[in-house]
């Protein structure tokens, strides 16, 4: 049993059963939104469009699948290439400076979706 | 004449590794690679690689040969000969003892952790656990492991974290001893898993299957162990 404390969910098959899950949501909204504007589409549709309280839920959804997608991803590359192992003590430094920088990347981007869903 | 270059270092003498150049003659004929390595150490007898039973049954002359794992034993030239050359260099992401042999600790401290070896707490029958033939056929395709280091020393997730994930050779083991039904710590067993590193750094890209003397698929293995990781904690 390896301990790690930043991972994702803290357990490795939830990380493993979140990242499918929120893959699958986010095929769904690409799906949909590609659909949206296929063939063309003006401020009056688009606005109507992200009115109905489904599509605001349904993005949301989407955008808090990408950034528990966003986490686990950038979480296993950082604990791949950022470690003691290949870079020293530089390495442990470099992968909590970046695991920082991308946990409030994501935070900034989920906070900055909500008010940009919900203020028109 | 065929053209061979040795990863060659000596610790003792080299500051660092190089690859040495060397001409073997085959005589035309498809010898396997440990065979031209016999030729090679016949005429300098410093080149040093393991081997044991030259007919692929002690996992001992695992090499990386043009690029892709396998027993040197096993492998005829005309298997993996490309123009003419062949590069030989020792299994990697293992530190290098001397030429082509490597430390194969961190391979064996995973191999460890999976405990392989039968664990049953109910009292020992006056002769022996029986199996049925179809329990017994869940084992196919995993007792046959050998423990050469092939698979392992092919998996990048292997080479980033051979400290924390277990490689596809030890979960293959630990999923023979999870698929046994003499086996009664199969909750204890997964409890061990469920970690982010163990088994869930293996993102399927099947070069263990690739590379397996044995022909065996340790992405299959992980698989079952996933999905009785999954049905026990959904």
């Amino acid at each position: 049993m390896v301990t790690s404390v930043t991972s994702f969910g803290r357990s490795g098959l939830s990380d493993w059963l979140l990242q499918r899950v929120s893959a699958v949501i986010l095929l769904a909204y690409v799906v949909f939104i590609t659909a949206s504007v296929w063939g063309g589409v003006d401020f009056v549709t688009w606005k109507a469009l992200f009115s109905q309280t489904w599509v605001r839920i349904f993005s949301l959804l989407a955008v808090l699948s990408l950034a528990a997608h966003a986490w686990i991803g950038m979480w296993a590359v950082l604990t791949d290439y950022l470690t003691e192992r290949l870079m020293g003590t530089k390495g442990n430094v470099l992968r909590i400076g970046f695991q920082i920088l991308c946990s409030l990347t994501i935070f900034v981007y989920v906070v900055w979706s909500i008010q940009i869903l919900w203020s028109y | 004449m065929l053209q061979v270059s040795i990863y060659r270092y000596n610790p003792e003498q080299d500051s660092q590794p190089y690859m040495q150049d060397i001409q073997v003659d085959t005589g035309g004929k498809d010898l396997m690679v440990l065979d031209v390595l016999e030729m090679i150490k016949s005429q300098d007898t410093t080149v040093t690689y393991r081997r044991s039973c030259r007919e692929g049954v002690c996992g001992s002359d695992g090499l990386n040969m043009n690029g892709k794992n396998g027993l040197a034993c096993i492998t005829p030239l005309s298997e993996t000969v490309k123009n003419n050359k062949l590069v030989i260099r020792p299994l990697p992401g293992l530190p290098v003892i001397r030429d082509l042999i490597v430390d194969m600790t961190m391979f064996y401290t995973q191999y460890e952790k999976v405990q392989p070896y039968l664990q049953n707490d109910t009292p020992a029958p006056a002769i022996e656990r029986l199996q049925s033939p179809e329990d017994r056929a869940k084992l196919d395709g995993l007792y046959e492991c050998i423990l050469c280091a092939c698979c392992s020393t092919a998996c990048p997730s292997f080479w980033w974290n051979p400290e924390r994930f277990i490689g596809p050779s030890g979960l293959l083991q630990a999923y023979r001893f999870l698929a046994d039904t003499r086996d009664t710590a199969t909750t204890e067993r997964l409890a061990q898993l469920d970690d982010p590193f163990s088994v869930f750094r293996c993102h399927g890209i099947q070069n263990c299957v690739n590379v397996c003397p044995k022909g065996l698929n340790p992405t299959r293995a992980i698989g079952h162990i996933r999905n009785m990781l999954l049905s026990r904690a959904t």
